[in-house]
C-alpha cells in the first residue's frame, strides 16, 4: 500500500515536473518556423514543386509525347496528344497539366525518358480562378535545359530524323547490311 | 458616488471590465506562450506582437452565424453559456485584489466561491444536455462527474487554510499571511487545490469534458458564434479565478516587498499561475476519464483528509 502510494507520488511529482521543465526549457530555443511571406525559406533544388517542360541544348522541345508521364501519373492530371513535324521529330500537339489535381509526387519526372518534364522548387501556385490552375504547353515550356544541361535525346537515340540518319547517333554502330553476312 | 473603496460603483466597474478584458487577452497570451514552448511564432500579425488578435477574433465571432440547432432545447441552450459567465464573474466579487480594491468583503468568501464553482457545473451540464447530441451528452456526463467530485477535494484542501487563519473571509486570510505564506504549512493543500482547480475549470490536462480529439469539443459541440465565445471566455475567466484564488489563499495575495504597489504583487503572482496553467497545457497529455476519477477519489481525497487532520492536530497541540 505505502509502496504503491510512494510510486504514485514519484510518478506524479517526478515525471510530471520533469516534463514541465523540459517543455519550459523550449522557451529558450529559437523558433523553427519563419515569417513566411516576409522571410522566404530556402527551397532545396530537388524540391518537388511546379512542373516545367525543358528544352534540349539546341533549344528544341525535349518532350517526344511518349505518354509515359501521363501513364505514371497517379492522379491523371497530365493530358497530351502526339504529333510529328516535317523533320520526323515527335512532339506534343498539346500538353496540359491540371495543377489543381497534381500531388507533386514526381513520378512523371522519373518516368520521362528524355528528361523533358521536371519539377522545380516553386510552390506558390495559388489562383483565384480554378480554371487558371490548368497549365498548357506554352505555360509549361521554359527556354532552358533544366537540371540536365547536356542531354539531347535525338543525339543519342536511334530514331531517324532529318539530318541524322540511322547509325549516326552518339555511340550507335552503323546499321548492319544483313545480306553481307551471307557471302 | 465615484469614491475608491471596497464595494463602490467605480471599483466594481473597473474590476468587472478588467477581469473580462484580461480573460479575453488570455486568448492571445495562451497562443503566444504555447507557440513559444512549441518552437513556433504564434499570432504576431494583427497589431503590435499580435496584440489586436483578440479584436480580430471578436469581430469574426460576432459576425458568425449564431445558430441554434432545430433539435435543441432552445431556452436551455441559450441559457447555458450565460450561466458560466455569470457564476465565474460572481466569484470575483469576493476576491480581495488589494487593500481597498474588491467588490465585497464577505465573511463567507471561500464558501461563496465554492458555491459558485458548483453552479458552474450546471452550465456545462445544461449545455450538453440541451444540445441533443451524443458527443455533447458524453461531454456533459463527464463534466458533471468530474466537477462534482473535484469540488470535494477542492473544499477539503482549503479547510487547512481556514483552520490556520481562523476565517472564511478571503481578505482576512490574506492579512493572516503577513508572517508567512500558507504555501509552506499547507503545501499539500496547495498541490491538491492546484490539481482540483485545473479539473474544476476543465483546462488541459483535465479538459476531459471537451476533449477535442475524442469527443469533438464535448458539451459545446453544437455551439457557434458568440454563445461558443461565452463558453470560451468563461473558461479563461475560470483560469483567472483559480489563479487569483491560489494567489489569495496560498501566496499572500497582495502582500510583498513595499517597492511595488500591492495590486502589482497580486497581478504578478496571479499571472505567474496563469502562465503555469498554460505550461501545463503545453506539456502534459490528457489522462483517461476513469484514471482521472480514480486518481481523485482514491488518492486526492485521502491525502486531503490526512492533510486536514494533521493541520488540525498541529494547531491544537501548539495552542
Amino acid at each position: 500500500m505505502m509502496e504503491k502510494l510512494f510510486s504514485l507520488i514519484r510518478d506524479t511529482l517526478g515525471s510530471q515536473v520533469r516534463t514541465l521543465w523540459q517543455v519550459f526549457s523550449h522557451a529558450f530555443v529559437k523558433a523553427d518556423t519563419v515569417q513566411y511571406p516576409d522571410e522566404q525559406p530556402y527551397m532545396f533544388p530537388r524540391w518537388r514543386g511546379r512542373i516545367i517542360l525543358s528544352r534540349d541544348p539546341d533549344g528544341e522541345e525535349r518532350c517526344v509525347a511518349c505518354n509515359l508521364c501521363a501513364v505514371a501519373c497517379p492522379v491523371d492530371c497530365i493530358a497530351l496528344q502526339k504529333t510529328e513535324d516535317d523533320d520526323g521529330r515527335w512532339y506534343p500537339e498539346f500538353f496540359r497539366i491540371n495543377f489543381s489535381r497534381c500531388i507533386m509526387c514526381g513520378f512523371c519526372e522519373e518516368a520521362c525518358p528524355t528528361n523533358a518534364i521536371q519539377l522545380t522548387p516553386d510552390f506558390e501556385m495559388a489562383e483565384y480562378e480554378r480554371q487558371d490552375m490548368v497549365w498548357e504547353k506554352e505555360d509549361l515550356l521554359i527556354s532552358g535545359t533544366g537540371k540536365y544541361h547536356d542531354y539531347n535525346f535525338y543525339k543519342v537515340a536511334g530514331k531517324q530524323i532529318k539530318g541524322k540518319d540511322k547509325g549516326e547517333a552518339l555511340n550507335e554502330a552503323p546499321p548492319v547490311d544483313v545480306r553481307s553476312l551471307l557471302s | 458616488m465615484l469614491v475608491w473603496e471596497v464595494g463602490s460603483v467605480l471599483n466594481i466597474g473597473v474590476i468587472l471590465g478588467l477581469v473580462i478584458f484580461i480573460a479575453a487577452m488570455l486568448i492571445w497570451v495562451e497562443r503566444r506562450l504555447l507557440s513559444l514552448w512549441q518552437e513556433r511564432l504564434g499570432p504576431n500579425r494583427v497589431g503590435w506582437f499580435g496584440l489586436l488578435q483578440v479584436a480580430a477574433d471578436m469581430i469574426k465571432i460576432f459576425t458568425k452565424e449564431d445558430w441554434v440547432p432545430p433539435f435543441a432545447d432552445k431556452a436551455t441552450f441559450v441559457l447555458a453559456p450565460a450561466i458560466i459567465m455569470i457564476v465565474i464573474l460572481m466569484s470575483f466579487a469576493v476576491i480581495p485584489f488589494a487593500p481597498g480594491v474588491g467588490v465585497v468583503d464577505s465573511n463567507i468568501g471561500i464558501l461563496f466561491v465554492l458555491a459558485m464553482a458548483s453552479l458552474g457545473a450546471y452550465s456545462v451540464m445544461l449545455g450538453g444536455l440541451s444540445s441533443d447530441n451524443k458527443y455533447a451528452l458524453l461531454g456533459a456526463l463527464r463534466a458533471a462527474a468530474q466537477m462534482v467530485s473535484y469540488e470535494v477535494f477542492m473544499g477539503i484542501s482549503l479547510l487547512g487554510v481556514v483552520a490556520l487563519s481562523g476565517s472564511f473571509d478571503l481578505r482576512e486570510i490574506v492579512l493572516a499571511q503577513a508572517d508567512g505564506w500558507y504555501v509552506i504549512p499547507q503545501f499539500i493543500g496547495f498541490i491538491i487545490f492546484l490539481i482540483a482547480g485545473i479539473a474544476e475549470s476543465h483546462r488541459l490536462p483535465f479538459d476531459i469534458p471537451e476533449a477535442e480529439q475524442e469527443i469533438c469539443s464535448g458539451y459545446h459541440t453544437e455551439y457557434s458564434g458568440m454563445k461558443f465565445g461565452m463558453f470560451f471566455v468563461g473558461e479563461y475567466l475560470g483560469l483567472v479565478l483559480v489563479s487569483s484564488l491560489i494567489t489569495v489563499l496560498f501566496f499572500g495575495g497582495w502582500l510583498g516587498p513595499a517597492f511595488l504597489p500591492p495590486i502589482f504583487w497580486f497581478v504578478i503572482k496571479a499571472f505567474t499561475f496563469i502562465c503555469f496553467f498554460i505550461l501545463l497545457r503545453a506539456a502534459i497529455p490528457r489522462p483517461r476519464y476513469d484514471q482521472l476519477m480514480s486518481y481523485g477519489w482514491l488518492f486526492l481525497l485521502p491525502v486531503s483528509l490526512i492533510n486536514l487532520l494533521l493541520t488540525g492536530a498541529i494547531i491544537l497541540s501548539t495552542q
